[in-house]
């Protein structure tokens, strides 16, 4: 009788040995089901369809052996840790074009500084243009990483074991990208550790009330925390990298592994840690983003004075960090082969909550433009008209179909979510529509006021779009650098899915009926370290 | 507007800027027509900061740099500006210019600079101080003669120029000051009221066919 192979298992547990096992390894019984249901890998079709097998006998479900289990640990390790370690001609040739891209950044800030802020195109009474834009943007992408990482955690989610360590380097990547905007955007950014609480003579305090002050103290909490939600779980796989490379990478690695040796108490207070952690972050996320929000909530400006923006930005925030998510995701799984771990079924379930996201943020959405127009505030009804009908009208009609159209009409087929192609442009398609709304809510609200004289229009100049620009180069530069220092896949988390997906199968299959335990019989038993790396 | 940029040292930024929306003004005309070509008929708005009691621009900036003083006057602190724009967007008149390059005075403009004023730099927001330094002057000299600073002593510079008496500069703590009697007028009004940011500054509602 054939076995269940172990990539039809897909979906109980994050990602299969295919790879890297070498064919002697698969037993004749599997290649030929392999074969068989080839159209069909990574499909979560398959999976039931071999189902149906396991039902009727025909197919026999045996999960992994302690030996597999370790080739399949031993084949994932040599998969990340050879993609942290080769180094190509094309990887150098796009980190160099990349490292450009940011470095340009620097070059047009640089020229800013010295000719003066005047060189952007931010006038009267506009006086936030396309950084603060950027700014609230790159905010919003790192929301997602953290969050939903956090909160695929916190339910104890299967399949969101080898999409976290992206998940959480993407936010922290982001907020660096998106912290440099403050300074981008100041008149006088050497003067920027004003607003810092540093003991002076004349007992200057910078002032509390403003909600710049506390978007300082949260995006500086935000990153100090993002930071750690990466790096503490990312602990074991620095022991692993430690374990597994010479010179002068075992050194650092040997560091950041902060002499993590495997013991049970280690692991326990790794759990415990990431237990109490994953829950504490969830509130700042959320909360980095209102107040992000209350920059423009706090103001009297029409169209930024309103109750709703806080959870409007954190939705808003959410939806273009869910959809960055994805990009990225399609391009580290390429990037890194990690094809076999980072499957359709991944993209599949990323395409619902992002299906989900979208629906609610159309709702803050609607509910923010109905409100505005029915109030009948004739400055709001002016952006309004300017937005939908006017000079505006473009972009806001490219954010609406984008960002409720497109989601709406394509998420809801699972052969579109399966289709990478088709997720990468909607994907992009999406965050470039989410931008465009940040810009109509930073621009496209200040260029009306209460005095008609005074109203005012934007056109962005040269030094503002390479700087906008440069971030996602710079974004990337990130991402690609530091893909050869760090494993982009948290290999502890996947072979502890692999783990409990044996341990859960096996356990019900003997505590349910007698003959079924025959055949598992052969099995050799659960590991001795089952306790310690799977605390109940 | 012109004693303004005189006595504040208020740069000039140039056509290109201005067409920018980017002067300096502190105090600028708005015109809104009342009637259309052919017989057009223009509304004059002078409008300078109105030195909110409840100001927007005051609790926003993450330094300190725009505070109240104890007279009532909101203040500009140019040291402390590292130019957050953010009190200018929360500013309901839009009276707040920002310092977009580094103010220039070429020769011999330089030579007319008022020494009892700070020459701005780049990156910095600025507006109408009511001539504080004349403000300042004047409460000094009743200090060392021991009295209160009298009725008429401070005359900012727009108020002190312009020739038609539109502009009147006085203490409104005062009951009896000419200032105080006007805003207390059944004429008075604020600007955008409804806001609530009780400005200072009151305009008259005219009389008359030529009014607004």
């Amino acid at each position: 009788m054939a076995r269940l192979p172990n990539w039809a298992r897909l979906p109980r547990y994050s990602g299969g040995p295919t790879r890297g096992l070498g064919q002697e390894a698969v037993p004749e019984a599997e290649r030929q089901l392999a074969y068989e249901h080839q159209d069909e890998r990574h499909e979560p079709g398959a999976y039931s369809t071999l189902q149906d097998a396991v039902a009727d006998g025909t197919i026999e479900d045996v999960p992994p052996t302690e030996e597999e289990l370790a080739r399949m640990d031993a084949a994932l390790d040599g998969i990340v840790l050879r993609s942290m370690t080769r180094v190509g001609a094309g990887y150098l040739l796009l980190a160099a074009v990349l490292g450009m891209g940011a470095a340009s950044l620097f070059g047009a800030w640089l020229y800013q500084i010295f000719a003066g802020i005047g060189v952007a195109g931010i006038n009267r009474p506009v006086f936030w243009g396309f950084y603060i834009t950027s700014f609230v943007f790159w905010i919003g992408v790192s929301h997602s990483g953290t969050l939903i990482s956090a909160i695929l955690r916190v339910l104890n989610v299967e399949w969101r074991r080898p999409l976290t360590r992206g998940a959480e380097a993407m936010t922290l990547f982001s907020l660096m990208v998106g912290a440099l905007f403050p300074l981008i955007h100041l008149g006088r950014v050497w003067k920027f550790y004003f607003m810092i609480p540093y003991p002076n003579v004349r007992e200057l305090w910078p002032n509390f009330h403003s909600a710049l002050v506390w978007d300082l103290v949260a995006i500086l909490t935000y990153m100090t925390s993002s930071a750690l939600f990466l790096f503490m779980p990312m602990i074991p796989d620095m022991a692993t990298a430690r374990d597994r490379t010479t010179g002068i990478r075992r050194r650092i690695y040997g560091v950041l592994a902060l002499g993590w040796r495997g013991s049970q108490q280690q692991w326990h207070r790794l759990h415990l840690a990431m237990k109490v952690y994953t829950i504490v972050i969830i509130p700042v996320a959320v909360s980095v983003h209102s107040i992000v929000s209350w920059d423009f909530a706090m103001t009297t400006n029409e169209g930024w004075h309103s109750t709703i923006f806080a959870p409007y930005f954190v939705i808003g925030a959410i939806y273009s960090g869910v959809a960055a998510l994805i990009t990225v995701l399609i391009f580290v799984r390429r990037g890194l082969g990690l094809q076999d771990y980072i499957t359709k079924f991944h993209f599949d379930r990323l395409g619902l909550i992002l299906l989900a996201v979208s629906v609610i943020w159309f709702y803050m959405f609607f509910a923010q433009t109905l409100t505005n127009w029915y109030g009948g505030n004739p400055v709001d009804r002016e952006l309004e008209h300017l937005h939908i009908f006017g000079a505006m009208a473009p972009l806001w009609w490219f954010m609406v179909v984008v960002n409720v159209l497109l989601p709406f009409f394509t998420l809801w087929f699972k052969r579109v979510r399966r289709s990478l192609p088709a997720m990468l442009v909607i994907t992009i398609l999406i965050n470039m529509g989410m931008w465009i709304e940040r810009f109509l809510i930073v621009v496209g609200s200040n260029v009306r006021n209460h005095l008609p004289f005074d109203w005012g229009d934007y056109t962005p100049a040269l030094p503002e779009i390479i700087i906008a620009a440069a971030t996602f180069a710079m974004f990337a530069f990130l991402y690609v650098a530091l893909s050869k220092a760090l494993p982009f896949v948290s290999l502890w988390e996947v072979k502890e899915g692999w783990r409990l997906d044996k341990w859960r199968t096996q356990g019900i299959v003997e505590g349910e009926t007698e003959p079924a335990q025959e055949p598992r019989g052969a099995s050799p038993p659960p590991s001795e370290n089952r306790p310690e790396e799977v605390p109940a | 507007m012109v004693a303004c940029y005189a006595e504040n040292n208020i740069a000039t930024v140039g056509e290109e800027q201005i067409q920018k929306d980017r002067g300096l003004h502190w105090i600028r005309i708005e015109r809104y027509w009342k009637t259309e070509w052919p017989k057009p008929r223009v509304l004059f708005l002078p409008l300078l900061c109105q030195h909110c009691d409840r100001a927007p621009c005051e609790p926003v900036c993450p330094v300190f740099a725009s505070v109240h003083s104890d007279d009532g006057l909101n203040l500009q602190v140019y040291n402390r500006c590292f130019g957050t724009r953010y009190c200018a967007n929360n500013c309901p008149y839009k009276v707040r210019v920002f310092n977009w390059f580094k103010g220039e005075f070429p020769e011999p403009m330089n030579a007319q600079l008022n020494p009892d004023v700070t020459v701005r730099g780049v990156g910095i927001m600025e507006k109408c101080t009511f001539c504080v330094q004349r403000i300042r002057r004047a409460r000094q000299q009743a200090r060392a003669e021991g009295r209160d600073v009298l009725e008429g002593e401070v005359v900012p510079a727009c108020v002190q120029t312009c020739p038609t008496g539109a502009l009147t500069f006085g203490d409104l703590n005062d009951p009896d000051s000419l200032a105080a009697r006007l805003a207390a007028s059944d004429r008075a009004y604020h600007l955008l009221g409804f806001i609530d940011t009780e400005p200072s500054i009151s305009y008259l509602k005219g009389l008359g066919a030529e009014s607004g």
